[in-house]
């Protein structure tokens, strides 16, 4: 039996505390950890989990992080207090990266010398190995099972509820019933043992406590695609990438619950994998030209190659929906990894004058809402719309507010005209300003036999769609895209503020993921004594609001996940502000990003300038 | 170039088709293309095949790539919406559009580079899924549009306008859309309408994907000697395996040729092609029989024209997605959001 050595004062903390585990990729872990992360929450405990995976099906480190935390700081915070380390391969890298006073549970089945651990934490050993090769003959339940021992022992050590783990246990295996006895047997020889003989619990306790709520348990991929389904969406057209492809299986298994017709059994939508990101998006802008709504969701490759359509759909005014679940870039970049990349890309795709409209959801019940409206906004400003998510939103669970839906809402199906008001002599121009918002009418083809039919073109027309080179008539349809844009401005979700109850000349903008951590590290900034007030964008084009909220404050932080300030820029460019004024702070390794990276590099700043140089009177 | 209209003045005692439309109203603007273009002659031939077969003019789809060819659509079918996408690319808008609406009539217009080159894949998948649509490839050899360019359909040892020899293979279109599957596929020729017409009918028909590669010279870049894809060469070298009659459901089935050498086949909309056979071996339901054919032709130098396969109970993308009757386009907020109720299980089942 390893023993406990340890100089640090082991941490001692309940319902807030990192458990971070180490495995090898396609061993079956990540079922196991995610029934872990799903106990505390039944136990009412609010738990933020990270899968941090690579670009592998099998044999590269894995590491699943779960944050228990009651005050529902739900953003990454960095640094394990309890490091679960099943990967030799990571090891010492593994311990390393334990707070002091942290506790190490390890395979202790081989001997290791004394040199691999550190002194100032608490390490836990277990013969799980052992235990395995004695419980089990087939080598695939020694490895499955494996996880679930560890499991057990957790619960003993951190003074888990079993009741929810069982439960849990039974839900997973529901309809495989021949299952959940081994399971349930696994769980208790990890958690007898440990009872036997560790020291149980430690410092990290898991204590009930009721500060869920009525909250859901989510990845935003799924409550994107849930998004789609409410938003009416009924074709989508996708290619395979990581993180999106989640996203597509989602909106495939929702549609398969909820959008077949009671009689007939037959789909009330169309899903096709395309042959890449062109077809892809092609197929959308086919669909969306013809009447359906349409969607594709992909990642920055691909938003790479759909370049020249979404181009073709910004000109000739055709809507179409766009989920950017991004990804680490430039290139193949870190496939496995969250940023906030391709921000720029997006807002400027294709060539020529473009821009277009973007939405930041910074968590799932945020990507289901917007991942309606967007088709709302697609077929009432006839333009793409990109839904910015992330691998971090997107790929992983949250805790969230549970999705809403109001019955009486209706579809915006934007200017449509009808055969009806063709035939009654209404005017058809389909460049035709008439309403002075920049969005003309638009005809389904097949409207009417000899009114409506209009020829669309990614060259240049006049308002009534003749082809045309001439100067004049192009430039006036390119303003009109601007008065369009400016009128998308309205339309688009409203940039949230919070103004610090104290006064101050400070301010910060971030967006999407960033989210949860910044709400955490507010707290943080405030207790280094300062203040700063907030604004979490939601939408491109930017609302006037960001202009005066700038304005409004010497100078204002801009926090994202890219190395090129890249929302910065587009602030700079779009709001014609200086630079200067906008400070970036920007978190790209891949992590998502965290409180404790955002009040540092925000209070340093501050910190400096609280040291006024003496002022001499000139 | 300007937009030319063309003026619409209705003789009275123009013939009128069932629907009691005139030849006029499937026409569209004045063609733009250099006189003589192959491709106007492959206008003409789609606006008599849709006047004949009484197709409602604003219910066909006209979508296209970009290439000379390309821009055909504007000159039929005024009535019809049009989409001009981009370079390759018509496949897949119009895939999406049919998944949209499955009750227009999709007309896919591509040329040879926007196929054969950039647009290979999509054409190649596009066939494979089996939309329904009629997909015409005007095939001159040459890029057009950028001046006389090969092509990756020109032949081997063709010469270019300016005497370049070619000195890659060729794809043979037809014969990979037969690889790929397409329920339909045909060849003809633009200077030989009493072939093309009855061709473009019966593809129009044809539920699934009906393909047609119609050798369409250029006059500007691709009509001089040394081009396999004159009008003269084509002429020369033209092997027809059978002409065919299209006949609607609405008409009488008469069959005017000598038995033994015609054969009926049905379509699913109820029309039938009467085809006259002049190989009387070319049997059009075997798929890898026609695709030897064509292969035993190419190497005699022959371009084998006619309907070369046509499968017999052929269906589409949206069988095998299994959609509903109803075009998605239609459907609205009752028939596609399932609202709180189910939100409220949704959520319950994710805590
Ligand atoms: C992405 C892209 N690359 C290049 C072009 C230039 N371009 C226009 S038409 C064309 C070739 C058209 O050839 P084909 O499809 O055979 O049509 P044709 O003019 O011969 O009828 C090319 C290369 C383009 N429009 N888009
Ligand atoms: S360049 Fe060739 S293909 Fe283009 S219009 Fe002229 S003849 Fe036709
Ligand atoms: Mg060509």
């Amino acid at each position: 039996m390893p023993t406990a050595k340890s100089s640090a004062s082991p941490i001692s903390r309940v319902n807030d505390f990192v458990v971070r585990f180490a495995n090898v990729n396609g061993s079956g872990s990540a079922s196991a950890n995610e029934m872990f992360a799903r106990a505390i929450m039944r136990m009412g405990v609010p738990v933020a989990p990270r899968n941090i995976f690579p670009s592998n099906i099998q044999g590269l480190p894995t590491w699943y992080e779960v944050r228990v935390t009651e005050a529902s700081h739900l953003g990454a915070r960095g640094g394990s207090d309890l490091m679960v380390a099943m990967n030799p391969q990571t090891f010492d890298k593994d311990i390393a990266s334990i707070e002091p006073g942290g506790y190490l549970f390890y395979d202790s089945t081989k001997e290791l010398p004394a040199s691999k651990f550190r002194a100032d934490i608490t390490v836990i050993g277990m013969p799980l190995t052992a235990i395995c090769n004695r419980e089990y003959t087939d080598p695939r339940q020694r490895q499955l099972f494996k996880n679930i021992i560890y499991i057990g022992a957790l619960s003993a050590l951190l003074d888990m509820d079993m009741t929810a783990l069982e439960k849990l246990i039974g839900e997973q295996y529901k309809g495989k019933e021949k299952l959940i006895e081994p399971n349930l047997k696994a769980l208790n020889i990890g958690r007898d043992y440990a009872i036997l003989n560790l020291q149980c619990p430690i410092g990290l306790r898991v204590r009930k406590a009721d500060k869920v709520g009525d909250r859901i348990f989510i990845e935003g991929n799924a409550a994107a695609a849930l998004g789609a389904v409410y938003g009416g969406a009924t074709v989508c057209a996708w290619y395979p990438i990581t993180p999106s492809s989640g996203l597509a299986d989602a909106f495939t298994k929702y549609c398969e619950k909820l959008r077949i017709d009671p009689e007939t059994k037959k789909a009330k939508y169309a899903i096709v994998q395309a042959e890449d990101e062109l077809a892809s998006i092609g197929m959308v802008i086919g669909a969306s030209w013809n009447g359906a709504r349409a969607f594709t969701a992909t990642s920055g490759p691909g938003i790479s190659l759909m370049q020249e359509f979404i181009g073709l759909a910004y000109f000739a005014e055709i809507p179409a929906v766009i989920f950017d679940v991004q990804r680490a870039g430039p290139s193949t970049g870190m496939p496995t990894r969250t940023q906030q990349c391709d921000i720029i890309s997006c807002a400027y795709a294709s060539h020529g004058d473009t821009k277009h409209v973007l939405l930041f959801p910074e968590n799932p019940a945020e990507a289901f809402e917007f991942g309606a409206i967007a088709f709302d906004l697609a077929d009432r400003l006839q333009t793409p719309i990109f839904v910015m998510l992330d691998l971090d939103i997107g790929m992983n669970h949250h805790l969230s507010r549970p999705l809403v839906w109001d019955d009486a809402r209706k579809f915006d199906r934007g200017k449509v005209m009808t055969a009806e008001e063709l035939e009654a002599g209404k005017d058809f121009g389909r460049y035709l300003d008439v309403d002075g918002d920049g969005i003309p009418y638009r005809t389904y083809p097949g409207t009417h036999p000899t009114k409506g039919s209009f020829f669309t073109r990614g060259t240049s027309r006049d308002r009534y769609a003749k082809y045309t080179e001439e100067g004049a008539p192009y430039v006036d349809n390119m303003q009109r895209l601007v008065r369009k844009f400016d009128t998308a401005k309205d339309l688009v979700p409203r940039p949230l503020q919070s103004n610090s109850v104290n006064q101050t000349k400070y301010g910060v903008i971030y967006f999407g993921s960033t989210s949860p951590a910044m709400d955490e590290a507010i707290h943080m900034i405030e207790s280094r004594g300062h203040t700063l007030d907030r604004m979490r964008l939601r939408a491109f084009p930017f609302h006037s609001s960001v202009n005066s909220f700038v304005a409004d404050h010497d100078f204002v932080f801009v926090v994202e996940q890219n190395r090129d300030a890249q929302l910065r820029s587009l602030i700079v460019n779009e709001c014609g502000i200086d630079p200067v004024r906008l400070v970036p702070i920007l978190h790209y390794d891949g992590t998502p990003i965290t409180a404790r990276f955002i009040a540092k590099a925000i209070g340093d700043h501050l910190d400096q300038l609280k040291v006024t140089p003496l002022k001499v009177n000139s | 170039m300007t937009y030319l209209a063309k003026p619409k003045f209705h003789h009275p005692n123009l013939p009128k088709n069932d629907l009691g439309y005139t030849h006029r109203d499937y026409e569209g603007t004045v063609s733009t293309l250099c006189a003589g273009c192959g491709h106007d002659s492959i206008t003409a031939a789609i606006i008599q095949a849709c006047f004949e077969l009484s197709i409602e003019p604003h219910r066909v789809a006209k979508i296209s790539g970009i290439g000379c060819s390309s821009k055909t659509p504007t000159y039929f079918l005024g009535n019809s919406h049009g989409f001009n996408s981009v370079h390759g690319r018509m496949p897949s808008v119009l895939t999406g559009a049919n998944l949209a609406n499955r009750d227009l009539i999709y007309l896919g217009v591509s040329g040879d580079g926007d196929s054969a080159s950039i647009g290979f894949g999509q054409f190649a998948h596009a066939l494979r899924r089996g939309v329904n649509m009629a997909y015409i490839v005007e095939n001159n050899g040459v890029y057009g549009l950028t001046k006389g360019q090969f092509s990756a359909t020109a032949d081997r040892g063709s010469k270019s306008k300016r005497g370049v020899t070619n000195t890659d293979n060729s794809i043979d279109l037809a014969a990979i859309a037969l690889q790929l599957g397409a329920s339909f596929v045909a060849r003809s020729f633009s200077g030989d309408k009493h072939q093309l017409v009855p061709i473009i009918k019966a593809a129009i028909s044809h539920r699934g994907a009906a393909f047609i590669d119609i050798i369409s010279p250029c006059v500007a870049f691709n009509n001089h000697a040394g081009s396999t894809k004159s009008f003269d060469f084509v002429r020369e070298h033209n092997e027809a395996v059978n002409r065919l009659d299209v006949i609607s459901s609405r008409m009488p089935i008469e069959v005017k040729y000598a038995p033994g050498t015609v054969e009926i086949v049905e379509q699913h909309d109820g029309s039938t092609i009467a085809l006259r056979k002049l190989d009387a071996d070319y049997d059009v339901h075997d798929r890898s029989a026609a695709l030897g054919f064509l292969q035993h032709h190419a190497a005699k130098g022959q371009i084998v024209t006619g309907l070369l396969h046509v499968e017999k109970d052929s269906d589409d993308l949206h069988a095998h997605l299994h959609t509903v009757d109803a075009p998605l386009n239609a459907l609205n907020e009752k028939e596609l959001c399932p609202g709180q109720a189910a939100l409220d299980t949704f959520n319950a089942s994710m805590r």
